[in-house]
């Protein structure tokens, strides 16, 4: 949280000047503070129609999770609701669903870490090794364009390849297969295909960041590294890799701060076409189960839990990454 | 990222023939793949029943000859229209509020000695630390009484928190010397961030305008949530319940395909509302994408 210190020493010689003269009282305190508001008016009221949104729509939201903690009925309201204490988080604990989401949300995670974490990482590295400018640039324009597409989009995208009456069903069907899998709606394959369809989306404008931290590798260290006689693989293991590792370990860090979330929209879109068991997560319960079945204080308990978690992960990563010597996010 | 020098120097020629090869298939594999899709239903939009056939049962790739029924089918009216326009629409207005209030703060929020900034900078950076919950985010809008209104669709997605610290990290660094001599000629605040900030912060606007256009017009789940009147849906619900769930639509193109005669097998019609909810990305993308490299990394830099 880098505040600039010339805020500090503006607002203290600004006190500091008539403190000598006079013991400040309440009023006169308040006169000089007003005046200060008066003087700054302009940019306050510029900051207020931002203000005002964060307050009512992330601050004031937080009071909604009183709901997790009450019989809530839609026409009641939260304020006429019976408060029942824990019960929806009681309740949650003999759901298998529930569970059935979590571990699901977990496996994600843990996949996308696995097999998405590193694409980008190795797509940059030998992008950075193309030497034609030309064809780098190009490259460069068509594998950032799926990041801009909607997931309805990309999940159409897909479906007209793996889908039921997609390229690869009727390929098959026309050479011998005639009942072959559909891998849009087989719960087998189901977190694979999120991961695959991650991949495809975001590797390319993943690697923008990785770019970043190439392009500020002081040339020079190559430079004698070639003249002693390493390799260019070599160069890569000793100075390209070290280089970008604090971005690396950065980047690890914040993703697994939001372990709990994964590709809520993606998921949304697809869950029903394999059942709850193969693709409900933890967001996706709390829509399906609260907006969609009514059930609202129990959505609403697991959105608060959820909350919770990823507010602990998201400070412990954050933490982590200041003890690894990196910058973090606050 | 472009190096100054075209030569190549030493270090960076030396890479064995085996590195060369891998990395110029997994290049050229990588880049087939994304184009691929896009290609597939593409084409698909422009044939007709018999061509149609042909494509999906031999995965032959050049077509005889291409149709424009299709494209005709929607543009003769209907809910396609009717959506595109409410994307548009949503997403103009959308960008512009949300570009306002986006600068407006960051700029407040960059003037030094301004009363209350540390705290109010605090109630923004701690927004990064949680998100507020589908289920209370759904009870604040509908007592807010935005829900069915296209209010809904902008009002609540108004601010991306790491825009707005990217907007006050490169307000930050701004040289001070202009800024001071424009308060010394007498320049309010107002006049400073019209006249000196604004003309100097153009590349990184564009950015961050692209990034809010982008996840307006992408939206989903914000429509889905918030609109059940079908007449105010925008492009992706539509593309979601015609083709994910392949409803045909209420009163749309099945009357006006019959009404100007044309018979477009209905993928092809599918992918062609497909391909037409693209088309604005895919022009606003080269112009702005030169952008891109900077603003991430002024957001990478300080974030």
């Amino acid at each position: 949280m880098a505040e600039s210190q010339e805020q500090h020493s503006s607002t203290l010689s600004l006190e500091r000047t008539p403190n000598v003269a006079t013991v400040p009282t309440r009023a006169r305190t308040r006169g000089r503070f007003g005046r200060r508001l008066w003087q700054y008016r302009v940019p306050l009221a510029f900051a207020l129609p931002g203000l005002a949104f964060y307050l009512l729509f992330y601050y004031v939201p937080l009071l909604g999770n009183v709901v997790a903690f009450q019989n809530y009925l839609p026409f009641l309201g939260f304020l006429h609701s019976d408060f029942i204490g824990f019960s929806n988080f009681t309740a949650l604990f003999h759901d298998q669903l529930f569970w059935k989401a979590t571990i699901n949300t977990l496996e994600i995670t843990v996949l996308q870490l696995v097999l998405y974490f590193p694409a980008p990482i190795v797509l940059a590295l030998l992008l950075n090794a193309v030497t034609s400018n030309g064809i780098r640039r190009v490259v460069q324009s068509i594998i950032y364009l799926p990041h801009f597409m909607s997931w309805v989009v990309v999940v159409i995208l897909f479906q007209e390849i793996f889908g039921g009456s997609g390229l690869l069903d009727q390929y098959l069907r026309n050479h011998g297969n005639q009942n072959p899998i559909n891998l849009m709606t087989d719960p087998r394959f189901f977190k694979a295909l999120l991961t695959v369809q991650v991949i495809w989306k975001d590797t390319g404008w993943g690697t923008i960041i990785f770019f970043a931290a190439l392009v500020a590798i002081d040339i020079s260290l190559y430079e004698a590294a070639a003249v002693d006689g390493a390799s260019g693989m070599r160069r890569m293991w000793h100075i390209t890799l070290p280089g970008i590792r604090p971005i690396i370990v950065l980047l690890l860090v914040l993703r697994l701060g939001t372990t709990l979330s994964v590709g809520f929209e993606q998921i949304v879109l697809q869950e029903p076409s394999v059942g709850a068991k193969a693709g409900q997560v933890l967001d996706t319960y709390v829509y399906f189960n609260g907006i969609v079945g009514g059930n609202w204080g129990p959505a609403a308990a697991v959105g608060l839990m959820k909350g919770f978690v990823g507010f602990i992960l998201v400070i412990t990563a954050n933490w982590a990454a200041h003890r690894l010597g990196e910058q973090g996010v606050m | 990222m472009s190096r100054v020098s075209t030569a190549q120097p030493l270090w960076a020629r030396e890479h064995n023939r085996s590195f060369r090869i891998i990395k110029s298939l997994v290049i050229t594999v990588a880049t087939l793949l994304i184009l691929l899709p896009f290609l597939n239903v593409v084409e698909i939009s422009f044939l007709s029943t018999k061509e149609l056939a042909e494509y999906t049962g031999s995965l032959h790739l050049i077509p005889h000859h291409l149709t424009l029924a299709a494209y005709r089918s929607i543009f003769h009216g209907g809910i396609v229209i009717r959506a595109m326009i409410v994307s548009i629409g949503v997403t103009l207005v959308g960008t512009a509020l949300s570009l306002l209030v986006s600068i407006g703060l960051a700029y407040a929020l960059s003037v030094s000695g301004l009363p209350g900034r540390k705290s109010m900078l605090m109630f923004v950076l701690l927004t990064f630390l949680f998100a507020p919950g589908i289920i209370p985010l759904y009870l604040t809008v509908n007592a807010t009484g935005m829900l069915d209104t296209y209010l809904s669709l902008i009002i609540p997605t108004l601010l991306s928190t790491f825009n707005v610290v990217v907007l006050r990290n490169f307000f930050l660094n701004l040289p001070k010397e202009l800024l001071e001599s424009a308060r010394m000629d007498g320049a309010g605040y107002g006049a400073t961030l019209r006249t000196i900030i604004l003309p100097l912060s153009k590349p990184i606007i564009a950015v961050i305008g692209l990034f809010y256009a982008v996840s307006y017009w992408d939206a989903f789940f914000n429509a889905l949530l918030y609109i059940n009147d079908t007449s105010k849906w925008p492009i992706q619900l539509v593309l979601n319940s015609y083709i994910l769930q392949g409803q045909s639509l209420p009163n749309a193109i099945a009357q006006s395909a019959q009404s100007v005669n044309v018979t477009a097998p209905t993928e092809a019609i599918q992918m062609a509302v497909l391909v037409v909810s693209m088309v604005p990305i895919i022009i606003v993308y080269p112009f702005l994408q030169k952008y891109f490299v900077k603003g991430v990394l002024t957001g990478a830099i300080k974030g």
